[in-house]
């Protein structure tokens, strides 16, 4: 280590035990100051565990930390706010009846007597926001304004409060493709101010535009730190799964056969009864995938639930092959070769007390050979979990572990499994990676993408524009319950989805169902 | 395999766990028992002798915990699909209600029709009383804590107030008696019994204060069934999915409500059965106060037993044997309402102490997920 920089942390063999795990097993972690750099890692790699030992929320077992040279302990959040250490948590930290200026000097106000004082607070406010290009509006309610803004006040606060050295938790996870820009020009601007970032993700072209440096943990070891520019994202990965890994899907062009799946004119309402899908028409073809490419909360939950028979439609007509199940119920959609993984694993997906043997079998454990006249096989059931556990490589315990032990990758490749070894010939996919570790998201595409080329007909719903965009032939774009346009994969990009997203287009075609 | 040590493990430590708890409960009741300046050895003596003591004095504790695994059994399986059945006490008692009627209206019946019919009549009243707030439950979302015990006060009134006045021929606060040909066996009466008395050592039996009768054989029968449906039928495998997680089961298929009106229909014709069981067999009649609380302390019973039909069995065997012995500790001396104070506190450790062991195991899980 060259001793010429100024190291404004450094964190020296950090160990972290809980009950039977070693989230943080001797870690090194150093920052320079003035650098942006990226803690990477999957799921359950020791990050967030690092990063609450660091702001005091956690008491290491083991190791020192320096900041600024100076050996520090940590017991509390204030004492690192103290030091000079904010935190941008990834659920927002915000009161939502509050504005904007009143959550900023939240816990420490400006007072005359024992009264806020507003004008000084929103003075303040400004001028933070002016130094570092953070526009928010001060007099905003926190739940009248955009994630990006309320994420811009969290910044913002933590400036208030005289922090030194940022630590951002997954910022980019709620954002927008306009917004994620927003925000590194502020990572940017943060820096020319001599500010240090720190910056915790799993996605590695925003670690490859942004970052000066990298951390990579795994397994709770800090595996290597390295500069950005020496390293490609390939890279990045191996070191994180410990395996070569391929970011890129690979896939053939696809060849749409007859059409397996058909909406037309669709209407669903929400849960508070407001009209959530406003008469979409949509066209799937046995062996493409089309992707549906939208901001979360447009539309895309009912639209799933609808076509799944879990929500009531309101009017349209849904058909599979040529047959309408717009009146048929879960069960009955199913057994018409639907599959379907929901966005929310939990709650939906798995019923999380059950073990494996009995997850594997939901949705089809009335259907021989898993159950015989109203008795359950579990002879049966047991050897079926056995091949799948082997096949689809899910790791946590075998078939008697319960679910709710398994991590966020085996459980969704759980629930892949079950819903893809019936042979679907039409299959909703609904954030199928989401909060899924590298090598699991890199299995389940090709899962996927197996499934298409086998003559099943997908229709892909994602936050991940990304993942649209690899995955998907055709994409529709959807806004407010409605479809804006379709578009042929290989011929848009993440600035023409993110503009169509936000309903800021001024070329919409509008129409649906691309031809 | 790890899984079956692992499921043999954690039954063992739910033994434990209740063993504890009464063991902690009848140290603190040596409290009250002081209280009343008694001393407490000769109190728990005459509490363990009056449950164990003798031949008749076991099977009367089987005879008490009769009804009680019953209603148990009546909260434990609509529990396990997650709805609290209250109702136990109002299902009883529309059970024993229509059974009582059945035993005493048809006159001229042979026993092995008379004797099931009535039986029959009482677990449907039984499973209306239950069902009825499981439909509403499953239609319209009606919290079925507030329906089922709005059905137990109606119940009260229906079958005590209005049902036995209409129909008593005596001053006996009961319906008249029931016909011999719809009465359950009692088992002082195997050594008479034409068939039954022929095994051997039957006449061990007979003596005139053994009260146990064969509802206790279909209490049990009644557990390892729904232990079955439970755990090894598909219609099992819903319920227990629904009581877990209502929107997985109902992206699989399931219809969370159909299983909400399903096992409070079979839990109901549980609770029926008790009270069949109670008019049929301990009373011969339908009886005002028959009921006892055997509902509420169901709940008590169905918690110990882990809302595990084996397991309640379990609770109900206890509960049976401190109702059975609290007699004997009353003739030692000690007042009902400090062997009430003890049964309390068995419930309320055993309670608490469950919640212990939720707790525990709940930070166990958070700490392992980061």
């Amino acid at each position: 280590m060259s001793s010429e920089v100024n190291h404004i942390l450094e964190m020296k063999n950090i160990t972290k035990v809980f009950p039977g795990v070693k989230a943080n097993d001797n870690v090194n972690f150093s920052v320079e100051e003035g650098e942006i750099h990226a803690l990477v890692g999957e799921n359950g790699a020791g990050k967030t565990t690092l990063m609450k030992v660091l702001y005091g929320l956690y008491d290491q077992d083991n190791g020192e930390i320096f900041y600024n040279g100076e050996k520090v302990s940590l017991n509390g959040p204030q004492s690192a706010i103290d030091l000079g250490i904010g935190m941008v948590h990834q659920h927002f930290m915000l009161v939502d009846p509050l504005t904007v200026t009143e959550n900023i000097v939240l816990g420490n106000e400006p007072r005359s007597g024992i009264i806020l004082n507003e004008k000084k607070a929103k003075k303040k406010v400004k001028e933070i926001s002016e130094k570092y290009g953070l526009y928010v509006d001060p007099e905003a309610e926190i739940r009248d304004i955009s994630v990006g803004m309320q994420q811009r006040a969290e910044i913002i606060k933590t400036l208030y409060r005289g922090a030194e050295l940022l630590i951002f938790d997954e910022p980019t996870a709620v954002l927008t493709p306009q917004e994620i820009d927003e925000l590194f020009e502020i990572f940017k601007s943060l820096k020319k101010q001599g500010k240090t970032i720190v910056f915790i993700t799993h996605k590695l072209q925003e670690v490859k535009e942004i970052s000066d440096r990298i951390t990579v943990l795994r397994n709770g070891k800090s595996i290597d730190t390295v500069k950005t520019e020496n390293v490609t994202e390939e890279d990045v990965a191996e070191l994180m799964v410990g395996r070569q890994v391929l970011l890129e899907v690979e896939k053939t062009e696809a060849n749409p056969g007859e059409k397996i799946f058909e909406v037309n004119n669709l209407r669903v309402k929400d849960n508070r009864d407001i009209p959530a899908v406003r008469g979409v028409s949509l066209t799937v073809r046995k062996g493409e995938i089309l992707g549906i490419a939208g901001i979360e909360g447009n539309g895309q939950t009912e639209l799933v639930e609808a076509l799944t028979g879990i929500r009531k439609i309101e009017s349209g007509e849904m058909k599979v092959r040529d047959k309408n199940i717009s009146e048929l119920d879960v069960r009955e959609i199913k057994r018409e070769s639907v599959a379907h993984i929901p966005e929310d694993r939990q709650k939906r997906g798995l019923i999380m007390d059950f073990n494996l043997q009995e997850n594997v079998v939901l949705g089809y454990h009335d259907l021989e050979p898993f159950s015989k006249n109203g008795i359950m096989q579990y002879n049966n059931i047991s050897e079926y979990t056995q091949e799948l556990i082997d096949k689809f490589d899910i790791r946590g315990g075998g078939m008697d572990a319960k679910a709710k032990n398994l991590s966020g990758g085996n459980q969704q490749k759980l629930i892949v499994a079950r819903e893809f070894s019936q042979d679907p010939e039409f299959l909703i996919a609904s954030q199928p990676t989401r909060g899924v570790d590298v090598g699991s998201i890199e299995f389940i595409h090709k899962q996927i993408i197996d499934r298409r080329d086998n003559g099943a007909g997908v229709l892909l719903l994602s936050a991940d524009l990304s993942e649209v965009l690899s995955l998907s032939d055709r994409i529709a774009v959807i806004f407010e319950g409605e479809i804006v346009d379709v578009l042929k994969a290989s011929e848009t990009d993440e600035r023409e989805l993110g503009k169509l997203m936000t309903g800021s287009t001024v070329n919409a075609g509008g129409e649906d169902s691309g031809k | 395999m790890g899984n079956r040590w692992e499921n043999i493990k954690s039954i063992l430590i739910n033994f434990g766990i209740s063993l504890l708890s009464i063991v902690v409960a009848l140290i603190f009741g040596i409290f009250f028992i002081l209280l009343t300046e008694q001393s407490p050895v000769s109190a728990y003596q005459a509490l363990y002798q009056g449950a164990f003591g003798s031949f008749s004095n076991i099977l009367n504790t089987l005879w008490r915990s009769t009804p009680l695994i019953l209603t148990g059994l009546a909260f434990a399986l609509p529990f396990r699909a997650g709805l609290i059945n209250i109702g136990a006490e109002g299902q009883l008692l529309m059970g024993g209600f229509a059974a009582g009627v059945a035993g005493y209206y048809f006159t001229s019946l042979p026993g092995f029709i008379h004797l099931p019919l009535a039986i029959f009549i009482g677990m449907l009243a039984g499973a209306l009383w239950g069902g009825l707030p499981g439909m509403l439950k499953a239609k319209f979302g009606s919290n079925e804590v507030i329906t089922t015990i709005m059905l137990n006060h109606i119940a009260i009134a229906l079958t005590i107030n209005y049902g036995i006045n209409q129909l008593r021929t005596s001053t006996r606060m009961a319906t008249p008696r029931i016909e011999s040909s719809a009465a359950l066996l009692r088992f002082k009466e195997l050594p008479s019994h034409p068939f039954w008395g022929k095994l051997p050592f039957v006449e061990l039996f007979a003596h005139p204060g053994i009260r146990l009768h064969m509802n206790f054989i279909l209490a049990i029968i009644t557990a390892i069934i729904l232990w079955y449906i439970l755990f090894k039928t598909t219609l099992g495998y819903e319920l227990r999915a629904v009581g877990f997680n209502a929107d997985g089961a109902e992206y699989g298929g399931i219809k969370p409500g159909k299983s909400m009106f399903v096992t409070m229909f079979i839990g109901g014709a549980v609770a029926g059965l008790a009270g069949a069981g109670e008019a049929l067999g301990t009373h011969l009649s339908f009886m005002s106060g028959m009921d006892a609380g055997y509902g509420f302390t169901g709940i008590a019973v169905a918690l110990i037993g882990q809302t595990h039909p084996i397991g309640v069995i379990f609770g109900g065997l206890l509960f049976g044997a401190l109702n059975q012995g609290g007699l004997e500790m009353q003739f030692a001396g000690v007042p009902s309402e400090i062997v009430n104070i003890i049964q309390a506190l068995v419930i309320f450790f055993v309670a608490s102490l469950q919640i212990l062991k939720m707790y525990l195991r709940k930070r166990k899980e958070k700490e392992g997920v980061e």
